[in-house]
């Protein structure tokens, strides 16, 4: 069936911001779902409340709502909009929650509105644990022994009958939050509890454990003519156990006979076919690994993360396919972009292996509880193609960012196997990496699998390359080592390193297609990943096409991480299309599979592979390209810049000299002398005992930071010396050649400030200012434009300083400068000559395209050729507020407190015509739920306290009911405030904070301390115990009062108008 | 060394002159053929183990083959049909509950010539690109024996086909319960095919491709299957005589792959060969009745000439996604119907079986009415 004509104009729900088990992923569905209606010529209406987004561009929908995904606002956006059909299959979760919301609710009925995608029975049969059951059960197809309970004593009395281990899964949550694995009585009570209070509909599955057993996964796609082909399957490496967004994954699945195969594709089909989906479907089984028995684990009618990693794995779009079944058209009418000759009903098949590894925050929570389980704890993933499963493997690691380039881990070098062993019990982020120590100590691949169930194969393949390691260290390194080495996936450095010998030869890499027929048929997919083979097919693909233009590549920012997030695909994905805009070849280095620019058809060309120099350096030998761009791809590709300047690679935009100057410390002060722009005092420490000389000659607090830092990462206020101590130890012990800095720590004002400049002339879009005092990490801070309480002279300094920065760094594009603002002088804090966190949404709200402009100046024009005037722009009618976004939930044993390191995952925005209304929208938006009434618990640092009086009169006076520790609650009370005593958690006597913050009683959390980080330390839990009882918990006294006098204005969502910003 | 399957070097040397260099894997020696790719991902027992693919060197577009083992009961036949057999690598360490040993030892065992550590994808890309061509696998130093190698290769043509792979002689297969008796008429068939009828009730009789209609109608059967099998069918003109015998017998009949174009053969149509086939698990095919697409396993070079298939003797019931070429007939003149997928699978999808059901459907009323 061609397209329907009764769909005209569709709303398209976004997923929200990015938070750990929904990620970049939907961006990248949402703009091929937005892409697809608009090629129909539908009207589309977009509505996300992240502003990081590609979705959220003016070029991608007709109207755009970046507002709260609430209920309330989707149906007042149906009303103002009156859409005649609400795609639901891909926002994520969200999107799919609140389209169920809507219909059952009976608005949508109401308002003549249709739901495309899944209808409310498929949805319901999918997600609710006992339909999903029944529904399986019907068909025939396995499940696990389970039972869908909303008390803890049942779940208690299911677990006695079925026995332990059991698997707890909440009803309706992100990512698996709130689920576990109990081992015995007292496990499942707290687990069941938990799941239970998460659970929106207060519901739990308790299963049995299947931990061991093979998960394999297929990625399906049906239509309403039930034609249903599976796009992908993939299969983990962990077994049954490890969420798979946890989990390294393979595709294709490689350790089934085609008969077991045959089997659960047949169910997935089976299955796909029972529930109607029209769209993309994903279906998670369990395999037996002695026999053919299975069992369904879990099935997503929708697009999701799987999803994205199937697409980028096949080249078969999946979400793009999903949208335009969604408005009517079948399988075997949708052409396959790729080939351009077959049909989207043509099943993919590769002739490589991906392998999948996600990217966790554990290097930035060291005290984080690191154990893998139900619930995702990943921020993002890589994705590598390769011809070997070691090849792909060794690309992974080198893809995600750990400084490393073989499964080699230093720290676990010099662990007793006996702990070694031990440690492999629980499963753990750094597994892959102890088994690899493991099997190095001659451990025997069956003992290994024996303790871990991970397939043989699997680990016969790593031994493969400790074999293959061993044998380069041992003898000469000859050509045909060196050859074997290189398909094997090693670099060429990495292969002196291990043999200790220069290479015989220096082999570059030569490009493959993906093409998603195996090479069956001629395709003119402008996707390729590196090999070691004789053909380069890229070449060949650059040949035939004989373009005169010039051809410039821009690297991508890899894996998304805390402190390196969807942002700069966003700008990557911006300087692409301006690139190809201006008449120019664009080509996209990058090598994370959720995000729209490894979307083949973002760029003229897709280099799928990790962004090391030497990995790097293949491809500009087979482009040969005029130039490249760096400063779009965040510290991911900045880091490539100076290597490439020495292999005389003409960087567009400002120079690799110039970024180091931004960089290197010393560098740095010489240029603020220079320039006359003062700087919070510091110096430049290695060991331990200077740290403390410095930080006493300083005066505390104090900020300590490696230097050539990345988001924040390990950076800390230390308030006295044994934190500066603690630090050093840390710090010493993951990272040691780099000195670390040692700064005063001024609590002023931040502002920040992204400015483009040519060279000459420099154009301010605004200026931001931060609700949190500085030693809040800027991407954790609320942040507001345009600045609302800096005086005239206070702006005009940082853009004159702004200026001078620009002009002496001979910043040609993006520049970003934080500034603190203490005492009425103006100190800069950090320069980062690149885009930054907040182009995206300045650009939105300004108006002002940043990454398009910068691009053009790197490419040499001016300013003035574009019609800007130099200095700062003129502010538009609107206040922007962003709020961070946490993933505090899932994250155990991660203190919450804000302070210089980042935390947030992901952001929001609010925009309205007064700061109030648009932070009242931000906090919405980012899940606050405002009360108006209940219990405030304040336990705040010595040097809160003075502030937390005026706070904590306003609560008072809005009738909340005050709580305080012993030391708050006497300031309070000293000054008027009344406020009830509570015990510490070390005290027995009741109530103390934890059996407060238990009983209900508490709405608002205000919580700070001196010392943080430690589980161990009494704040640290109870600001634990908040997160997971979903207190809305402040841990800067800043956002406490901007949370407040919110409150206070008693303005609801209801009072604010929506705006739609393609009319900015 | 052994981890690397550093065996002695192998060459592959195509027709048009093009050498890869790879190393020896399974049996050693020197074979020709023609050379073919398959994109099934999983299923290389089943391939190598495939009466059809006769005379052919089967390349693997997938990279990695033999992870999860051989089996003794994955086999699609008693014996092995290919010349020889292109991977890129070879497993020697599988990993799955049911293998027996690794795939280099299944082809030693099996006297198959096979060549590995070549890149298979800049294969494929010739063999897509120029069509099907000979080639031959060797340890010999083909650099030295270009030229006569070339002759040798050149000279090469898959002959005799059907009549090298069929059985001997006839042989019964009983279901737990028989309803219906089928004479499966062995031009290469996959065990799968017997399963499928076993499974469905039916005793199957395996009968050797040039048995007469006359023959076969003393056996009293219910059903005629004419299976898949290897070869240019224009080449059994015998068996397609025979097979025009059998269609007036009226009987119903059921031809897949082979026996397909062979049926259409006997009923005046003509068919030619496909640049390079069909091979693989992932092919749609349109089933024009139900409007729905399902996905097919198919191994075949040749196809019908859609030109030539008279609609007063037939009508196609389905056709190829992608490039439109036949894929299904039911005859108007006799009681049988054919399809050029593999609806038994092995290797590949399962998603269409209906050609069996309407095929036991068929004889059910057949047997009614007798």
């Amino acid at each position: 069936m061609p397209l329907r004509s009764d769909i005209k104009k569709v709303l398209v729900i976004g997923s929200g911001p990015i938070v750990i088990g929904q990620a970049a992923e939907f961006d990248y569905a949402g703009t091929q779902a937005c892409r697809a209606l608009k090629q129909e010529g539908l009207e589309v209406v977009l509505i996300n409340s992240n502003p990081a987004t590609i979705m959220t561009d003016k070029a991608m929908a007709d109207k755009i709502y970046i507002e709260p995904l609430t209920l309330d606002t989707v149906k007042r956006v149906i009303e103002l909009e009156k859409p005649d059909s609400v795609l639901s299959t891909l926002g994520g979760q969200t999107g799919l929650t609140l389209s169920m919301q809507l219909a059952e609710e009976g608005f949508l009925a109401e308002h003549n509105v249709k739901l495309l995608g899944a209808d409310p029975e498929t949805i319901h049969k999918a997600e609710d644990r006992q339909a999903f059951k029944d529904t399986m059960e019907k068909i025939g197809e396995p499940c696990i022994p389970s039972k869908v309970v909303e008390d803890l004593e049942s779940a208690v009395e299911f677990a006695a009958e079925i026995s332990y281990p059991v698997i707890v899964r909440p009803a309706f949550t992100l990512g698996g939050t709130g689920g576990g694995i109990a081992n015995d009585e007292a496990e499942l009570r707290d687990i069941a509890t938990n799941g239970l209070r998460l659970s929106p509909i207060h519901q739990i599955l308790v299963e049995k454990c299947i931990s061991g057993w093979k998960e394999i996964e297929f990625e399906v796609i049906r239509d309403s003519k039930n034609n249903a082909i599976t796009v992908c399957s993939m299969e983990n490496f962990d077994p049954v156990g490890v969420h798979t967004g946890d989990s390294i994954v393979i595709a294709p699945a490689v350790t089934l006979t085609d008969r077991e195969f045959q089997m659960l594709r047949s169910a997935a089909l089976n299955i796909v076919r029972e529930l109607k989906v029209e769209g993309g479907c994903n279906c998670q089984f369990a395999l037996h690994p002695t026999s053919f028995e299975y069992a369904v684990i879990e099935v997503n009618p929708r697009v999701s993360r799987s999803s994205a990693l199937a697409s980028k794995a096949t080249g078969y779009p999946i979400a793009k396919v999903a949208s335009k079944i969604a408005i009517g058209y079948t399988l075997d009418e949708i052409v396959n972009q790729v080939t351009g000759n077959t049909y989207a009903c043509f099943e993919p098949t590769i002739d490589y292996v991906v392998v999948k590894f996600p990217k966790w925050a554990f290097d930035k929570f060291v005290y984080a509880k690191r154990t893998l389980g139900t619930q995702m704890k990943a921020t993002g993933e890589v994705m590598a193609i390769g011809t070997s499963f070691e090849q792909a493997m060794l690309k992974a690691v080198r893809s995600i960012e750990l400084g490393l380039d073989t499964l080699n881990m230093k720290k676990l070098e010099s662990v007793p196997t006996e702990e070694l062993l031990h440690m492999l019990e629980t499963v753990e982020d750094e597994r892959c990496f102890q088994l690899y120590e493991a099997l190095k100590r001659g451990i025997s691949v069956q003992e290994l699998h024996d303790r871990t169930m991970v397939d043989n194969w699997f680990l016969d393949k790593l031994l493969n390359l400790v074999n293959l390691e061993k044998w380069l260290a041992d003898g000469t390194l000859t050509k045909e080592k060196y050859n074997i080495a290189k398909q094997y996936g090693y670099l060429d450095s990495t292969i002196e390193r291990l043999s200790g010998q220069t290479c015989p030869l220096r082999k570059r890499a030569v490009f493959k297609m993906v093409d998603t027929c195996a090479g069956e048929f001629k395709a003119n997919t402008p996707y390729f990943y590196s090999t070691f083979d004789e053909e380069n097919e890229a070449k060949e693909f650059i040949e035939n096409r004989n373009s005169d233009k010039k051809k410039v590549i821009v690297f991508g920012s890899g894996p998304i991480r805390i402190g390196q997030g969807i942002e700069f695909d966003y700008c990557s994905v911006h300087c692409v299309w301006t690139l190809k805009e201006m008449g120019y070849e664009a080509i996209i280095c990058n090598n994370n599979p959720e995000t729209v620019s490894t979307d083949f058809d973002t760029g003229d060309r897709l280099y799928f592979d990790p962004l090391t120099r030497e990995d790097v350096e293949s491809i500009i030998e087979t482009e040969q390209p005029y130039g490249v761009v760096v400063q779009f791809g965040g510290q991911t590709a900045i880091k490539l810049t100076r290597h490439l300047a020495d292999l005389g690679v003409n960087i567009l935009g400002t120079s690799a000299d110039d970024i180091d100057a931004a960089e290197d410390r010393e560098r740095f002060d010489e240029l603020l002398e220079k320039c006359g722009i003062p700087r919070p005092a510091g110096h430049t420490v290695m060991t331990s005992e200077e740290a403390v000389k410095a930080a006493n000659e300083l005066g505390y607090p104090v900020l300590l930071r490696p230097s050539y830092v990345l988001g924040g990462q390990n950076m800390i206020i230390a308030h006295s010396e044994s934190d500066v101590v603690e630090y050093m130890e840390i710090i010493t012990r993951t990272m040691i050649e780099n000195p670390v800095l040692i700064d005063k720590y001024m609590m002023g004002t931040e502002v920040e400030v992204d400015a483009i400049c040519d060279g000459t002339d420099y154009l301010i879009p605004g200026i931001m200012e931060h609700i949190e005092r500085a030693g809040v990490h800027s991407g954790d801070s609320i942040s507001v434009y345009p600045a609302q309480t800096l005086s005239k002279e206070i702006c005009d300094t940082i853009v004159e300083y702004t200026r001078r920065l620009a002009t002496e760094l001979h910043v040609i594009g993006l520049v970003n400068i934080q500034y603190v603002v203490y005492n009425n002088q103006v100190y800069v804090i950090e320069v980062n000559p690149r885009s930054s966190r907040t182009v995206p949404y300045i650009s939105k709200v300004t108006g002002i395209p940043m990454v398009d402009i910068a691009t053009k100046l790197t490419l040499g024009m001016t300013l003035k050729e574009l019609g800007y005037e130099s200095g700062l722009h003129p502010a538009g009618k609107y206040v922007a507020v962003k709020v961070p976004v946490f993933s505090f939930a899932k994250l155990q044993d991660v203190d919450t407190m804000l302070g210089p390191e980042m935390k947030s995952t992901g952001e929001c925005l609010g925009i309205a015509e007064t700061f109030e209304d648009a932070l009242l929208k931000g906090l919405v938006a980012a899940g606050y739920e405002l009360d108006r009434t209940g219990g405030v618990l304040v336990s705040v640092r010595d040097t809160d306290k003075q502030e937390l009086i005026a706070i904590a009169e306003k609560f008072a006076a809005m009738g909340f009911e005050l709580y305080g520790t012993d030391g708050t609650a006497s300031v309070l009370n000293k000054n008027m405030v009344a406020t009830n005593m509570v015990h510490k958690i070390s005290e027995s006597d009741e109530p103390n904070v934890m059996t407060l913050l238990e009983s209900g009683k508490v709405n608002y959390m205000i919580s700070t301390s001196a010392n943080g980080r430690l589980p161990a330390r009494d704040s640290v839990k109870m600001r634990r115990k908040a997160i997971e009882r979903s207190i809305c918990s402040l841990t800067a006294i800043d956002t406490a009062l901007a949370l407040a006098n919110v409150l206070k204005s008693q303005r609801t969502m209801k009072d604010v108008e929506l705006i739609d910003i393609t009319k900015i | 060394m052994s981890l690397f399957n550093l065996s002695e070097k192998a060459y592959l040397l195509l027709a048009n002159g093009r050498v890869f260099e790879g190393r020896s894997f399974g049996a050693k020696g020197t074979v020709i053929g023609e050379v073919v790719f398959t994109t099934g991902v999983t299923a290389y027992q089943e391939t190598l183990t495939d009466p059809s693919n006769f005379g052919q060197l089967v390349a693997q577009t997938f990279p990695l083959i033999g992870n999860y083992g051989v089996n003794d009961e994955d086999d699609e036949s008693n014996s092995t049909y290919l010349n020889g057999y292109i991977v890129r690598e070879w497993c020697n360490s599988p990993s799955n509950f049911r293998s027996e040993g690794n795939i280099n030892d299944f082809l030693i065992r099996k006297n198959v010539v096979g060549i590995h550590g070549i890149d298979t994808r800049a294969l494929t890309r010739i063999i897509r690109d120029n069509g099907v061509m000979n080639g031959m696998i060797t340890t010999e130093d083909v650099y030295a024996n270009k030229e006569k190698f070339l002759a040798e290769i050149n000279a090469f043509s898959i002959k005799n086909a059907v009549k090298t792979v069929t059985v001997p002689g006839v042989f019964t297969y009983e279901p737990e319960q028989a309803d219906l008796t089928v004479v499966l008429v062995d031009f290469g068939y996959k065990r799968n095919i017997r399963r499928m009828l076993l499974s469905r009730g039916c005793r199957v009789i395996v009968v050797p491709a040039t048995t007469t209609a006359e023959e076969i109608r003393s056996l009293n059967p219910d059903g005629i299957l004419l299976s898949n099998g290897p070869g240019d069918p224009a080449e059994n003109a015998d068996i397609i005589a025979n097979i025009r015998e059998m269609t007036k017998l009226d009987i119903p009949m059921f031809g897949i792959c082979l026996g397909h174009l062979m049926l259409a053969l006997a009923h005046g149509a003509s068919c030619e060969k496909l640049k390079h086939g069909h091979r693989g698990a992932n092919q749609p095919v349109l089933s024009l009745a139900h409007g729905t697409t399902y996905v097919t396993s198919q191994n075949h070079s040749y196809t019908l000439v859609n030109d030539s298939l008279d609609p007063s003797v037939m009508t196609v019931t389905h056709v190829n996604a992608n490039d439109k070429t036949c894929e299904g007939v039911r005859y108007l003149t006799c009681d049988a119907h054919s399809v050029q997928f593999h609806p038994e699978s092995h290797r590949g999808p399962l998603d269409d079986t209906n050609p069996f059901d309407a095929f036991i459907i068929r004889m059910q009323t057949y047997k009614e009415e007798r």
